[in-house]
């Protein structure tokens, strides 16, 4: 059974986040870049489960620019078997990446699809729901667990309430949470090994992918500001102000 | 005119409390609001549904099964329904089941989602927040043929109780629902106390607390004040709290009038969660703590030692 795991490059969790003073976006130019945690999440899930017998080959695939090669190359070093990049040089919105990632699911005949649950610019949190449903194939997102057995899933999901869990029949999408796993270091060797693994380049025409009409960005702002407060020296001080306020 | 279908989330009897927030950011796009109740038996949800301020009329779509809100079953039904009512509009709030089930919806009808719309300048441009709520988006969407959208809760108020409640109609929709997904369970966590996401107070803990059994001093703090209880990642992920419980940019987003952090130390993630709390009151051993830079109140010092005498003293 094939998988294939969706990677997506964005700028490192750790990076302060800068608004452009034109309003156009933020400072992406010269900023560390990453793989999506979450999308790390994913490939580590999809490579435990071929060391378990569970799978057979596991594709990494990202649409995206010209850098995006790093973030397969980082896919592959995990210990996927090859890659797909989609090449794509516009900005792209999720329903295209959705349909590219779609078209790349039904081409390779694989079975399972792992994305993030959400991509950590953009927030969107709906990429793989989309590809779920333009192919009429079962999801199961935020998912803490997943099991694989006899052609079904069977996936613990993170929601508002506590842990769901729901039982898909195979060919299916699933996108990770947060505590699905712990990915593991990236060791030199394997680094070394990524190096030589196939990468297929194609474009969207290719996939018979059109892009879809979307949002269009008016403008990027910077949050209001919380100003910094009050250092109280005592409980007794805490207390005070906060039931003068009428807080408590 | 828009017309707006907002969908009528529930769990357990009840109309989700996020849905008269939902109602409001409606009332900012202007038009005529129904809500939708997709249920097992949605009587007693459409009558809640019905009694918000701004909804014109509730419709009741009863089918076994629908109380599991399964996206794959959910979201044709609700396709069916924008589609043969005419709706321009289709906004869930943004909880795990809006984010399950409503971009499963946005592509069938073929258009993006507008994600966690936090602001409404008009029928069709909103802001968004992206980068963990470090910047904000303004998005302007394609009127044709819907916009789609969830809506992120800690940025609205509730709507108000209406005067007369509007007209409940049952309705069937004509839509396939696949059988490859089943339900399985739900393990909630049973709480007697305030709702996280609705709570006027909120008291969370962090990774210095060390333990479950430590978290004992965060819960006693929150029954004193009669406040839902939170954590940060570092905390769920320890083991010492469920994992319903995270705030920040992957967990909850909330709003209350008084937010603890306590033995947290502020990660952007973390504050992602918490930008809208209207004041904030950080408890931390280390001065130099980022979450200072955001508190209202400050107080340095070891939280074993301060959290018992908060609760004595507050
Ligand atoms: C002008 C403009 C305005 C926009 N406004 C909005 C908006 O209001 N709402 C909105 O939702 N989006 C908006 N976007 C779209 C966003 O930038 C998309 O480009 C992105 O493709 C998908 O959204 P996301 O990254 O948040 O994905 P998510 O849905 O959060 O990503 C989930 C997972 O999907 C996979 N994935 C997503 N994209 C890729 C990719 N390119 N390659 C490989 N894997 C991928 C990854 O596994 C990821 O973890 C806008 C884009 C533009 C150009
Ligand atoms: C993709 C992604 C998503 C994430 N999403 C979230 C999210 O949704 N929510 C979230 O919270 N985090 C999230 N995180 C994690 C986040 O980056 C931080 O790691 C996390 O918030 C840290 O938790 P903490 O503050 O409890 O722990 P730490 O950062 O370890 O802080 C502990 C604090 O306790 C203080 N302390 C220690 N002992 C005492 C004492 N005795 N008395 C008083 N103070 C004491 C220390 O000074 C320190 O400031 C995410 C990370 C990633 C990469």
């Amino acid at each position: 059974m094939k998988a294939l795991v969706s990677v997506k490059r964005v700028i490192d969790y750790n990076v302060r986040i800068q608004v452009k003073p034109d309003g156009s976006g933020v400072v992406v130019d010269g900023v560390k870049h990453s793989v999506n945690p979450f999308d790390e999440i994913a490939m580590e899930e999809a490579v435990r489960l071929k060391e378990k017998g569970k799978l057979t080959e596991i594709i990494a695939v990202t649409v995206g620019g010209a850098k995006c090669e790093e973030t397969l190359r980082t896919a592959l070093a995990f210990g996927a078997d090859r890659a797909v990049h989609v090449k794509v040089d516009d900005e792209i919105q999720p329903l295209t990446a959705a349909s590219a990632l779609a078209a790349v699911f039904k081409k390779e005949g694989a079975e399972l699809f792992f994305l993030g649950k959400q991509a950590i610019d953009d927030d969107a949190a709906q990429t793989g729901q989309m590809v779920a449903a333009l192919l009429d194939l079962p999801q199961a997102t935020f998912a803490s667990k997943v099991e694989i057995d006899g052609g079904k899933a069977t996936v613990t999901r993170e929601v508002d309430a506590g842990l769901e869990t729901l039982e898909f029949d195979l060919p299916g999408i699933i996108t990770t949470d947060l505590r699905l796993n712990e990915p593991r270091y990236l060791k030199l060797p394997d680094i070394m090994k990524a190096k030589k693994k196939p990468i297929e380049v194609v474009g969207l025409g290719d996939l018979g992918v059109t892009a879809a009409a979307g949002l269009k960005s008016v403008k990027t702002a910077n949050p209001p500001k919380r100003s910094k407060g009050v250092m109280v020296k005592t409980v007794d001080e805490l207390v005070t102000a906060l039931k003068a306020k009428g807080l408590i | 005119m828009s017309k707006i279908l907002v969908i009528g989330q529930h769990a357990d009897g009840k109309l989700n409390s996020g849905i008269a927030k939902v109602v409001n950011a409606a009332k900012g796009i202007g038009g005529e609001i129904h809500v939708a109740v997709f249920a097992n038996d949605g009587a007693a949800v459409a009558a809640q549904a019905a009694a918000l301020d701004g909804v014109a009329k509730v419709l009741v779509v009863d089918r076994a099964g629908n109380d599991d809100y399964v996206a794959s079953a959910i979201a044709p039904q609700i396709v069916a329904l924008t589609q043969s009512g005419g709706y321009s509009h289709v906004l869930a709030a943004g909880t795990t089941s809006g984010k399950d089930f409503l971009p499963r919806v946005a592509a069938k009808l073929g258009v993006q989602q507008v994600s966690d719309i936090m602001a409404v300048h008009s029928a069709t441009s909103f802001d968004r927040p992206i980068y963990a709520g470090n910047a904000i988006l303004t998005v302007e969407a394609p009127a044709a043929p819907a916009i789609v959208a969830t809506v992120r809760l800690a940025s609205f108020q509730a709507t108000g109780a209406a005067a007369a409640a509007a007209p409940i109609e049952k309705i069937s929709v004509d839509a396939v629902i696949p059988g490859h997904t089943r339900f399985v369970k739900l393990e909630a966590q049973k709480s007697e106390r305030p709702e996280l996401q609705s709570a006027n107070r909120v008291v969370s803990g962090g990774r210095a607390l060390g333990s479950s059994e430590n978290f004992e001093i965060i819960y006693k703090l929150a029954d004193k004040l009669k406040a839902g209880v939170g954590a940060s990642r570092a905390a769920v992920d320890s083991g010492y709290v469920p994992n319903d419980m995270q705030v920040g940019q992957t967990g909850k987003i909330i709003a209350p009038e008084l937010y603890f952090a306590i033995g947290i130390s502020g990660a952007i993630q973390h504050l992602a969660g918490i930008k809208d709390a209207r004041t904030i009151v950080a408890i931390n051993k280390d001065p130099e703590a980022p979450i200072f830079e955001v508190a209202d109140y400050g107080l340095v010092g070891d939280l074993f030692a301060i959290v018992p005498e908060l609760e004595a003293k507050a």
